[in-house]
């Protein structure tokens, strides 16, 4: 039962990375239109840090004295002037950490 | 020219630094399954079957919650529908592949894959191999998080819960895409997506996800045509 499930959602998400690669050639996509897709990982990956830093794990937003937006901003500085992805993730992480683990512990 | 093992070589260190994030929230993935009280080994098979992150912990969430298996599924194809958006992006550079080729490389496009590929394929447009970088990126992937949620469904949550490590997902997004902010076209088409992602946050099916980026598409398509 739950696995005809699994099946039919892998099925459904198979297409949704097939449907465009296999289907679309080159004279379907216009200039206008390639020139916006170069806004797509912009347009896309917000919606999960957003909602990834805003919202716990219950639904609802954080306080605005979070420990996670302290994190997400020191990341975003490293990030910007490191252009290192590691750098950028354990700067973010080891800020959250000292917050929790250190001054509002 | 790079040969076809030196691009999924550059492919598979592209992306590597990711699996700092991805390793964990994988763990996480497959404890939180078995935790539900779900049986390992469909646990696992969706790692296989689905293989797609955060739906697969929302596909046993809304199970476990006493959804129907019609709710479920559906809102784990929302969820990746963004892939139709990255697979419009790909499909430029991977246009000269075979049909089948085409099919095959679909099955491991994932977001840090798309995301590393992509940049790499707008400086190196000329190569003749260029999927191959997508392959190492992909693959690694695919690698890494079948060992991952198999590690979390075996040994359970040994990523002590207190470390959050969830934030490490938001982080590895944050270090794609912020380069972009020294374009302020940009800056506004994230802050729209940003925004609106948290605005219909309770959509249903976790709509957000997909709801969010046409609107922010939106926002682009308006800029590009101010810029005229």
């Amino acid at each position: 039962m739950t696995l005809t499930a699994i099946i039919f959602a892998g099925i459904l998400t198979y297409f949704t990375r097939m449907t465009m690669i296999a289907l679309i050639s080159r004279d379907m996509l216009g200039d206008k239109i390639k020139a916006v897709l170069e806004y797509v990982p912009s347009a896309v990956f917000p919606a999960i840090i957003f909602p990834g830093i805003f919202i716990n794990d219950f639904g609802t937003f954080i306080e605005m004295n979070d420990p996670k937006i302290f994190g997400a901003l020191v990341a975003v500085i490293v990030g910007y002037f490191s252009k290192n992805i590691i750098a950028t993730i354990s700067a973010g992480l080891v800020s959250y950490w000292f917050l929790i683990f250190v001054v509002f512990n | 020219m790079l040969t076809k093992k030196q691009l999924f070589t550059r492919g598979m260190l592209d992306i590597s630094p990711h699996m700092l994030s991805v390793i964990p929230f994988g763990i996480i993935c497959g404890a939180i399954g078995v935790e539900l009280g779900f049986d390992p080994y469909l646990v696992y098979a969706m790692s296989f079957i689905i293989f797609g992150g955060a739906s697969q912990i929302v596909f046993l969430q809304l199970l476990s919650g006493g959804a129907s298996s019609l709710v479920a599924v559906a809102s784990v194809g929302i969820i990746n529908s963004r892939h139709l958006l990255y697979g419009a992006v790909l499909s430029e550079y991977l246009e000269k592949l075979s049909f089948i080729k085409k099919l095959l490389i679909s099955y491991v496009v994932v977001d840090q894959g798309f995301a590393e590929s992509n940049k790499f394929f707008k400086k190196n447009r000329n190569e003749e191999f260029l999927h191959y970088h997508l392959i190492g990126t992909g693959c690694t992937m695919w690698v890494c998080w079948q060992i991952a949620t198999l590690s979390g469904i075996i040994l359970g949550s040994f990523v002590p819960e207190e470390l959050g490590l969830k934030f490490a997902i938001p982080l590895t997004f944050i270090a794609i895409v912020v380069q972009d902010l020294k374009k302020l076209n940009h800056v506004i088409v994230m802050i729209t997506c940003g925004l609106s992602s948290l605005l219909f946050f309770d959509a249903p099916f976790k709509s957000y996800i997909i709801i969010s980026p046409i609107i922010a598409l939106f926002v682009a398509a308006l800029l590009l045509r101010l810029k005229k």
